[in-house]
């Protein structure tokens, strides 16, 4: 059986289960799932990851961001309201909401993180997608059909991270220079950050990995012992975001 | 049995034109959300859900609660609401309507909608509401149509509508469980995340639902001159004073689990729509109306003989019906967004141009009530 096919029938099984309020089988699997710490469908030799060391940010750069957003599209409409990101920085107790205590680190609560989409091994916002416009692929990428999207919205809400942002209008009127290598969007559509595919796909780095001169972020296949970032998270001591949720997030942190 | 509708005394005339004119400043201003996008209105990237899904999620509601006549007419034989249980089944038509259109107009791509149905997703929640959202509307349309049929030609239902009268039941519970659902599976969402969120769903929209019913009702009789009867009513009032205690009783259980368990992240939501937090309290004033107009409806059920008076009935069912609809219409969706997944707190205010969609959706609501009504009323006043 095709595992396109497994999938398929094990998400009507899932679907089903809900429909008819047999909650117990729906929980048996949910369970045994999310305690495992192996990812749910191995049937892919790569998972790509990334690793973030804080400790070699520079709190003042923000060149990743700069060059991600431009080459993506993403527009700056200029106000928090109609906001879209797709890495950003916010302070390590709103990144790390659940690891706040009185006595951290002196300066570490207000210390910017780098934050973008965890491309979590089991992520909420493709579970809850009814068109799947926003779907896993086997690399272990979120990735999103910008032209499937039907602007419900549900990946938001189920986003535990925040990491989505909706066009509430049209974003090329607010495009310093728009790239014509990357798609831009239409109004009415959910978007995020997406690994760079597009580059990863064709063998190159991320965007934010190859910009950082500091060698902040460490892009990499998980699934390879061997890779640069799996000899990182054997050394280093590694968290991640809200891992108590069974996202299985694919990014991780050094503080 | 529709050219009924058309016709009506200068007082319906007014009624529905004055409901076309909201109609039409609903749809003025959604052509404007249509060209300049979802930004017209006050929702944002932390508040992604606002008014419209607060709506749809409280109409289903009230949709839902016509199982509460459906079910003593047709399987407890209680022959009371042989009068009323058409009004019951063209309310949860109005009202699924309603929850279709918020849904329309809350998607970024209307134009997209096919393709919930083109690419059938499962294990999308909101896959299975949009399924039983549509059959529900169906059924009670047709289990109403049938019935009121028959009762114009002076013969009993055909025998085939009942399994569809019976399936209805089931299906009124599953609408309402399916959209407590939407909410209750979301991780970080913790408002929501609560495995009581179907039963609280049930409870306050089994206390709504046939509080504005009741209300329907006591007009119907002022201006129409038709009277479901004294025993109706007053069964009626019984379910909302079980529906109303059963939604505190949860709310209650709601905040002693966050606030005895101690767990922050628990109570946040609860802090902002109740007590202000970190300085920000824009619901406030609202979540306490909608208690004190609660328990003031409580009381006023229980206080002896006060509910035989028509009035008295009419501004407790009123009561009861806003408290819940400020606890659901409102509290619920955008309290579950406050604070964000970072912690942060943004707020949400309602712009004009939403308002008036809004409003505009309310308009639609009570047109097709008010034409389903004027159709039901024909027939069973006539001679």
């Amino acid at each position: 059986m095709s595992s396109d096919r497994r999938t398929f029938i094990k998400r009507l099984g899932m679907g089903a289960a809900v429909g008819l309020g047999s909650l117990a089988i729906l929980e048996k699997t949910a369970l045994v799932e999310a305690s495992s710490s192996e990812p749910v469908e191995t049937n892919s030799e790569t998972r790509w990851g990334m690793l973030i060391d804080m400790s070699l940010c520079d709190p003042e750069c923000n060149d990743c961001q700069k060059v991600c957003h431009a080459k993506h599209n993403v527009p700056d409409h200029g106000n928090k309201k109609d906001e879209i990101k797709w890495i950003w920085k916010a302070p390590f107790k709103n990144v790390f909401t659940d690891m706040n205590h009185t006595y951290l680190q002196a300066g570490l609560l207000e210390k910017p993180f780098l934050t973008l989409c965890n491309h979590c091994d089991n992520p909420p916002c493709v579970r809850v997608c009814p068109t799947q416009a926003t779907f896993k692929r086997d690399d272990g990428i979120v990735q999103m059909d910008y032209h499937r999207c039907i602007g419900c919205r549900f990946c938001m809400a189920g986003c535990p991270y925040g990491s989505r942002s909706f066009n509430w209008r049209d974003p090329r009127e607010n495009l310093k220079q728009l790239d014509p290598s990357f798609p831009s969007r239409e109004r009415g559509v959910v978007e995020k950050c997406n690994l760079c595919a597009e580059r990863v796909d064709v063998g190159q780095l991320p965007h934010c990995v190859e910009t950082c001169t500091n060698g902040v972020l460490i892009f990499g296949n998980l699934n390879d012992p061997e890779s640069a970032i799996r000899k990182a998270l054997n050394e280093k001591k590694t968290i991640q975001r809200k891992p108590a949720l069974g996202t299985r997030p694919s990014v991780f942190y050094v503080i | 049995m529709i050219e009924k509708a058309l016709t009506g005394d200068k007082r319906y005339h007014l009624w529905m034109t004055a409901l076309l004119l909201v109609i039409g400043n609903g749809v003025f201003y959604y052509l404007k959300q249509l060209e300049y996008g979802l930004g017209i209105t006050g929702m944002s990237r932390d508040i992604s859900w606002g008014v419209y899904i607060a709506q749809f999620t409280f109409m289903v509601g009230v949709a839902a609660s016509a199982v509460m006549l459906v079910l003593p007419y047709y399987v407890h034989n209680f022959k009371a609401f042989g009068k009323i249980v058409v009004l019951g089944e063209f309310l949860a038509v109005a009202a699924v309507s309603m929850c279709l259109l918020f849904i329309m107009v809350d998607m970024g791509h209307p134009d997209r909608f096919i393709n919930v149905l083109r690419y059938p997703t499962p294990n999308s929640m909101l896959f299975w509401d949009a399924n039983v959202l549509n059959v529900y509307l169906v059924l009670n349309l047709l289990c109403g149509w049938v019935v009121l049929e028959a009762e114009k030609l002076k013969k009993a239902p055909p025998k085939w509508i009942k399994p569809f009268i019976y399936l209805s039941i089931p299906w009124a519970f599953s609408i309402h469980t399916v959209t407590a659902m939407l909410y209750a599976g979301l991780p970080g969402r913790h408002l929501w995340l609560t495995a009581i969120m179907a039963p609280r769903f049930l409870a306050s929209a089994f206390a709504a639902g046939p509080a504005l019913l009741i209300l329907l009702s006591l007009l119907l009789k002022r201006v129409a001159n038709f009277d479901v009867g004294k025993e109706a009513i007053g069964k009626l009032t019984t379910i909302v004073t079980y529906g109303i205690l059963a939604n505190f009783f949860f709310i209650g259980l709601e905040f002693f689990t966050a606030y005895y368990s101690g767990i922050p992240s628990h109570q946040h939501n609860l802090d902002y729509l109740f007590f202000v937090l970190e300085g920000h309290g824009n619901l406030v004033p609202f979540l306490w109306t909608s208690v004190f107009l609660g328990m003031g409806g409580i009381v006023g059920l229980f206080w002896p003989g006060l509910k035989e008076n028509e009035k008295a009935l009419g501004l407790i069912c009123g009561a009861i019906f806003i408290s819940l609809w400020i606890d659901k219409g409102i509290g619920l969706v955008i309290g579950g967004f406050v604070p964000n997944p970072l912690g942060e707190i943004t707020e949400y205010y309602i712009t004009w141009p939403e308002f008036s969609i809004t409003l505009g959706i309310w308009a639609i609501g009570a047109l097709i009530l008010s034409v389903l009504y004027k159709i039901a009323l024909s027939v069973k006043q006539a001679p």
